[in-house]
């Protein structure tokens, strides 16, 4: 069970802060497969590095995290490293080139588990069995990683993230540099996984819907730094109650076309700076049902059971 | 891996015939047909004697075919025969180089190899210390720029002539005879030290800048990053991130041999060191054509076996280039 | 070296990209003092000449005076003006730096440009051949060629050391040519069926020319440096002064024995801030273009 209250993370760069986290506050349940969505520079990618570790650029302003009900101390690189791949865990967004390029990836993993005070050979059985769950024979281990295809990559990642059963997984784009074919081995894996408890809570990032649509329980949609709405996959899909959240879903000819690049389609206009953002509703530039009230920043509140939503016409929405 | 070296082999392979070419073609197509104004004016010197003027002709083949020069020249080559000095006629050049060479190698090496493995360890402990970062850095950047000859002058004025702690010429002492003796290997060392130190010290800079640039780089790539999420500790991502960033220095150890052996050739006429560099000096002045020539080519093969030796090394560190599918390394 | 050119990433140049540029530049101080010290030297190659009151050549002084009132920088073994001989070593050498650098440049963008943009057979030819130019030794070269040049000039030298340099240019400029070629913008201009020349010129150049200055002042500094050696073997112009040719008088003539120190600091001292400002110039510019490294 993870949950993020008010959680704020800044950029310092010459030209000031960039507000890519700007009060965020959600929960994941256990067993809980989350989506989260938005368009590209909305926040995901520093949301997921947020969990579990900061990079140098990367400023804790503020807000908590907690996970199995223990306060994770993300803002302290020391006191976090215990609760790294034990605890929180992260297939990242770059896992094709996540592997050591001169080191056997047998060796590159005895070595990182004996850093971490773990025998290799203790869990090699285990590792081999998740290898082979996911269709890689042990013979991997004995490679570089260069003689491994992408897909191959993607899947030794992911089991040697999963290795030591951590409570949260964050997935960034695991699934966007692949084939379809590998996507829906990779999509699989990640259920596959939750199922057999390995990952308790999984936070999976990507800009495929038709992905998410098939594994994810809950999706959550961000925009500018800000959380839009969150709600069961069913709702956000059939019942969409934010207007970013439509157009996003409206902007794809049907659910399962993938939104990616600067700008989409149905969508005007850009998403704001994250320099200085405007007070207020973020959406509200490109917002079509915008109005007077939007100038004051909507609170992202329940609208009904399990679905949240941050905008003042929302209610209208979900009953319309 | 047998791909790689054979490309290799044969970037070599052509490199050595277009250099063969280019040491035969420039005398013969340089402007102002330099042969002609060399043999006239070696015709006319006082001291000039019949057998050196016929020697100058029948060396380059002038009243054959410029076919048949080019096959007699390459034949000329694979006898070893790089042709007769004309400042010391008769001697072969290659017994002048076989003099000069070991003074040169005796140089050469200890700095590279020196030069090449404390500037990576002083980069690597640049990358890792902030305070040590901004010394090492400008100072290296510094040391880059310096002209090779120039640390070489300043350290003969600094060291030798001014403080008097180091000779300021010559190979050795000159009042001692050319033995294996004690005093004879001392005065050889004590010579030794500043030409060596200041080649040393220029290409020291550039190893230091590059090694820290590439453990910076090493350590924010990917793996780095992953690893760091993972929970590994400092130690296990610097030492990947280091021997990483080992790989493109040795490749770059090939690339700079020839700036080096630049190097080496203008410090030794910094102090009159009786190596390559001199022996081109001497042959420059004296307008001896045939030591030029012989130097270069002499270079070109050293250079190109050093290239060589430095891709099998690489060959058998780098697992990327045993698996065949290696891209553009070198 | 290859390490000391930056990794720029190419983007399309806009008109607000271009006002972040010049804000991000003058508040790099690397970039800053390199550009001073290069203008301070490049000043000093313009007007220093015109300051000179001796002739560089001409023996009409005293011989071997050190720095005086009269002689700003002392003079030689043989009486000739130091300073005099300073200055217009001074424009020698930028102009050798200038000539070589173009020369290399120009070699190395056209080879880096169509070897990365064609591929193909294109490519494997002129990697060939950047391979084979890149090992040769390129000073033993420059070598044998200027030991048969009877009358050198300045704009020879400087040519030859550009025919001779550009490779690893090429190489850089190859890898950032073929990375775009991959890009949009480049597959829609060769949609639309444009020249090969106008998608270089136009599309793939303009959107690298942060990464072509950074190369054009690297090669700025390393053909310096080279004339500078070739110079001081006795290689350098038979028709002017240069740095590298004071050095080597000053050397052939007992300055070191002599304690001259006058004749020979100035030289080398002037090459060494000309080249490291270019370097560290580069440091800075890397950073500028760099969003990565810009941000703290
Ligand atoms: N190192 C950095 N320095 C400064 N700003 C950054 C940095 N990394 C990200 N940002 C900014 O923070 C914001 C959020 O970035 P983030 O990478 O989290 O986006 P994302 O939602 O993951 O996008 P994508 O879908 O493209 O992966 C963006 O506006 C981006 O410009
Ligand atoms: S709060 Fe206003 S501007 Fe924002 S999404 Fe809702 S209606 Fe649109
Ligand atoms: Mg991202």
């Amino acid at each position: 069970m993870l949950a993020v209250s008010d959680l704020k993370i800044h950029y310092r760069t010459l030209a000031g802060s960039v507000k890519a986290l700007d009060g965020v506050s959600f929960a994941v349940g256990d067993g809980e497969i989350m989506g989260l969505a938005g368009e590209s520079g909305c926040g995901k990618s520093t949301l997921g590095k947020a969990l579990i570790r900061l990079e140098e650029r990367m400023m804790f302003v503020g807000g908590q995290v907690a996970l199995d009900g223990e306060r994770l101390p993300i803002a302290d690189d020391r006191a976090m490293n215990p609760y790294r791949f034990r605890k929180v865990s992260i297939v990242p967004q770059y896992a094709m080139s996540a592997l050591n390029p001169t080191r056997r990836i047998g060796r590159m993993i005895d070595e990182l588990l004996a850093a971490r005070g773990l025998k290799g050979s203790t869990l090699r059985p285990e590792l081999e069995r998740r290898l082979a769950i996911l269709g890689l024979t042990p013979d991997v281990l004995g490679m570089y990683p260069i003689e491994l295809s992408g897909g191959m990559k993607q899947r030794v990642v992911m089991v040697l993230s999963t290795l030591l059963d951590p409570s949260l997984l964050i997935a960034d784009e695991v699934t966007s540099a692949l084939d379809v074919a590998s996507q829906k081995k990779v999509a699989g894996a990640l259920v596959e996984f939750r199922d057999r408890g390995y990952v308790k809570s999984m936070i999976v990032v990507t800009h495929d819907l038709a992905i998410l649509a098939q594994i994810a329980d809950s999706i959550l949609i961000m925009y500018a730094g800000k959380l839009a709405e969150k709600a069961p996959t069913r709702t956000i899909v059939e019942a969409p109650a934010h207007p970013y959240t439509r157009l996003l879903l409206g902007s794809l000819p049907e659910v399962g076309i993938r939104f990616e690049e600067k700008r989409l389609p149905g969508i005007k206009g850009r998403p704001p700076s994250l320099l200085s953002p405007p007070v207020g509703c973020r959406f509200r530039d490109r917002c079509p049902l915008a109005f007077g009230k939007c100038v004051e920043e909507p609170p992202f509140i329940e609208i009904a059971a399990g679905h949240q939503v941050a905008c003042w016409k929302a209610d209208a929405h979900a009953q319309g | 891996m047998l791909r790689y070296l054979a490309r290799k082999l044969i970037i070599y392979l052509l490199t050595f015939i277009v250099a063969v070419t280019i040491d035969w073609a420039i005398p013969r197509f340089m402007p102002g047909n330099p042969i002609d104004a060399l043999v006239s004016r070696i015709a006319l010197m006082p001291d000039a004697n019949a057998a050196l003027t016929s020697y100058f002709m029948a060396a380059f083949n002038l009243d054959q075919p410029l076919w048949r020069q080019y096959l007699n020249f390459w034949s000329a080559l694979f006898h070893g025969d790089l042709g007769r000095s004309i400042m010391l006629f008769p001697t072969p050049v290659t017994t002048l180089i076989g003099r000069a060479l070991p003074y040169t190698l005796g140089l050469l090496l200890p700095s590279i190899l020196l030069s090449w493995y404390v500037g990576n360890m002083v980069g690597a402990l640049a990358a890792r210390r902030k305070l040590l970062d901004n010394s090492v850095l400008p100072l290296g950047y510094l040391l880059t720029a310096t002209p090779y000859m120039w640390l070489g002058i300043l350290l003969a004025w600094v060291l030798g002539s001014t403080l008097g702690w180091f000779p300021l010429a010559f190979g050795y002492d000159q009042s001692l005879k050319a033995e294996w003796s004690w005093r004879f290997i001392g005065s050889l060392l004590y010579h030794w030290v500043l030409p060596f130190a200041s080649l040393f010290m220029v290409a020291l800079g550039g190893w230091a800048i590059g090694m820290r640039n590439m453990i910076i780089y090493e350590l924010e790539s990917d793996y780095a990053n992953y690893l760091m999420a993972l929970g590994a500790p400092q130690r296990l991502v610097r030492k990947y991130a280091f021997r990483n960033a080992m790989l493109p220095q040795i490749t770059g150890l090939a690339l700079q041999l020839g700036a080096v052996v630049g190097g080496a050739l203008v410090t030794e006429i910094v102090f009159s060191y009786p190596g390559l560099g001199w022996l081109v000096l001497s042959g420059i002045q004296n307008q001896d054509y045939f030591v030029i020539q012989g130097v270069f080519l002499f270079i070109i093969v050293g250079v190109l076996l050093a290239n060589l030796i430095v891709d099998i090394v690489y060959v058998v560190v780098d697992p990327r280039t045993r698996v065949g599918l290696q891209g553009d390394a070198a | 070296m290859t390490s000391t050119t930056g990794s720029a990433p190419a983007s399309p140049a806009t008109k607000t990209g271009r006002n972040e540029i010049l804000y991000f530049a003058l508040r790099n101080t690397k970039l800053l003092i390199g550009a001073f010290v290069f203008m301070v030297f490049l000043l000093g190659a313009i007007f220093g000449p015109m300051l000179a009151t001796h002739e560089p050549l001409t023996f009409d002084a005293p011989p071997g005076l050190p720095p005086s009132a009269g002689y700003w920088f002392g003079t030689t073994l043989f009486g000739q003006d130091v300073f005099s001989q300073f200055v217009h070593g001074l424009r020698s050498s930028f102009i050798v730096g200038a000539l070589g650098g173009i020369t290399a440049a120009v070699i190395g963008m056209f080879v880096g440009f169509f070897a990365g943009y064609r591929g193909g057979i294109v490519d494997e030819v002129l990697n060939m051949l950047t391979n084979v130019v890149l090992v040769i030794p390129t000073f033993a070269v420059l070598l044998v060629v200027a030991a048969y040049l009877s009358v050198r000039g300045l704009g020879t030298e400087a040519m030859f050391i550009g025919l001779t340099s550009w490779p690893w240019a090429a190489r850089a400029i190859r890898a950032q040519t073929f990375s775009l070629t991959s890009r949009d913008f480049v597959g829609m201009a060769r949609l639309n069926g444009e020249s090969t020349l106008r998608i270089i010129f136009g599309e793939i150049a303009p959107n690298m020319s942060s990464y072509l200055v950074m190369t054009f002042i690297l090669l700025f500094g390393g053909a310096i440096l080279t004339a500078a050696t070739l110079d001081f073997i006795g290689l350098g112009p038979t028709d002017s002064i240069s740095l590298g040719l004071m050095m080597n008088y000053s050397v052939m003539n007992a300055a070191l024995q002599l304690g001259m120190w006058w004749w020979f600091v100035p030289p080398g001292l002037a090459i060494t801030a000309i080249v490291g400002s270019l370097y560290v110039m580069n440091v800075g510019l890397d950073e500028v273009f760099n969003p990565k490294l810009r941000a703290l």
